[in-house]
């Protein structure tokens, strides 16, 4: 049930193009044509599927706060979390760089329709996206992190595949001349985005939290922290005099 | 202005407008629509970016014969995710609250296409000082619509600016408000972000001919 919820979720209510506007400079450039479109998303899906969950294993065994503790006691009090975003990069790197050798020497026919869109893949900010948000977001178990990873590879999927197919047909259209192209395009998907805010209830039932509400409380309680912490350090050094 | 000639005060003069980064050539996109509901977010934004482009434009093009080409993506990803944990760790000291906003947007500086594509095009073949112009010059087009698109959303999704009720309150029935006028909340939403950068290309193109696209 949780990895069903979870995947719905991560298609449609938390859709990597149209909430969280991630991946959009390949989203723009590679939408031309629904054919290469489809390259592309596939390409999305597969590296994601692979490097979340990689990366949720780092992220639990090396980098959390206390992860080192595995080695030994005297290393749990490491926090390595500073790394995240260099280790999730170069994983990521070396996962596309893999996927493409492992493709082309087993598939060819594969290489040659996804060939030239892996390297792309490597600074598409969907992917590092979607590593950094399985880590904000705290996704508990590994098979919850590789269904995370699959569900946001389909969301850009079908999103890439959506503008695609209505930039061809839009062609056919008397779009203002400095409006078109680029433009139009970015209105559409604007357009696109608030309907698939209605997806919002989908699983709720339309009570769910606005997003912002958490963080706040979470500055509010490091605030709280702070205060007590220093307070009780102006203890600690009357006591000490 | 002798310190720069010609051609280099055009390296940080053209990205504002006729070369624009977002609009023009369509980089650095991700980033730019998330994070601008609030004018003072975007505005930390765009200096990050600075700070990052800046640099980075000068450390690639400092290492730029030395880079072998078929590792230069792993190198520029190192030399920017570097960067960009320096930015983060700051933030996170001094501007606790604004940093939680930007949640993941600081680290995804990293796979933003502006920088890569800056390091690809420009840095990897010119000096070290073009390069810095090159960086900052467009830093500040990418964080000129940052700034403008944060402006609007702020000014009319919450009728204040960098947190000041320019407007009235909403609450007290002052100074518009007091007349009926209400606050779009709908411009808070990300989508509208989207339809602000749509309506500042459909300007910009409306006045400069040349940059029309064939469909």
């Amino acid at each position: 049930m949780e990895h069903i919820e979870l995947f719905f979720k991560s298609i449609f209510i938390d859709n990597m193009v149209f909430a969280t506007f991630l991946g959009m400079c390949s989203y723009l450039a590679v939408s031309k044509k629904v054919t290469t479109a489809v390259g592309l998303g596939a390409a999305v899906i597969f590296v994601l599927a692979v490097t979340v969950p990689l990366n949720w294993l780092l992220d639990q065994y090396i980098l959390k706060d206390g992860a080192l503790a595995w080695l030994g006691p005297e290393f749990a009090s490491y926090d390595l979390s500073f790394l995240s975003f260099i280790m999730f990069i170069a994983t990521i790197a070396t996962m596309v760089q893999l996927v493409e050798i492992i493709v082309e020497k087993f598939s060819p026919a594969l290489y040659n329709s996804l060939g030239i869109f892996l390297p792309l893949i490597a600074v598409n900010c969907a992917i590092l996206g979607g590593s950094l948000f399985m880590q904000s977001r705290e996704i508990p178990t590994l098979g919850l992190a590789l269904t995370y990873g699959v569900g946001s590879g389909i969301g850009w999927f079908l999103a890439i595949l959506a503008i695609a197919a209505i930039r061809e047909k839009i062609r056919y259209s008397s779009v203002p001349p400095a409006l078109r192209g680029l433009g139009i395009t970015f209105i559409i998907t604007g357009l696109m985005a608030i309907g698939f805010m209605s997806f919002g209830g989908m699983l709720t039932g339309g009570d769910e939290k606005p997003a912002e509400k958490p963080a706040v409380e979470a500055v509010i309680k490091k605030q709280e922290i702070k205060k007590d912490t220093k307070e009780i350090v102006a203890k600690n050094t009357t006591l000490n005099e | 202005m002798g310190l720069l000639s010609k051609k280099d005060t055009a390296l940080l003069t053209d990205p504002l407008a006729d070369n624009n980064p977002i609009t023009i050539q369509v980089l650095g996109i991700c980033s730019a629509l998330a994070i601008t509901a609030e004018l003072k977010a975007s505005i930390v934004m765009a200096v990050s970016v600075m700070f990052v482009l800046g640099l980075g434009n000068v450390v690639i093009s400092l290492m730029r014969n030395i880079i072998p080409s078929k590792i230069r993506i792993i190198v520029q990803l190192v030399v920017v995710a570097a960067l960009v944990i320096i930015v983060d760790l700051v933030l996170k000291a001094f501007a606790y609250e604004l940093s939680k906003t930007l949640s993941v947007f600081v680290g995804l500086i990293i796979t933003n296409c502006i920088i890569m594509g800056r390091f690809e095009a420009f840095a990897l073949g010119n000096s070290p000082w073009r390069s810095f112009l090159d960086g900052i010059g467009n830093a500040a087009g990418y964080g000129l619509i940052l700034v403008i698109v944060g402006f609007f959303r702020e000014l009319l999704g919450s009728g204040t600016l960098l947190g000041f009720k320019v407007l009235g309150d909403p609450i007290e029935k002052s100074g518009l408000y007091a007349i009926g006028y209400e606050n779009n909340g709908f411009m808070l939403l990300s989508p509208m972000a989207l339809i602000v950068v749509g309506m500042i290309i459909w300007i910009q193109r409306s006045r400069n001919k040349a940059l029309i696209e064939e469909n």
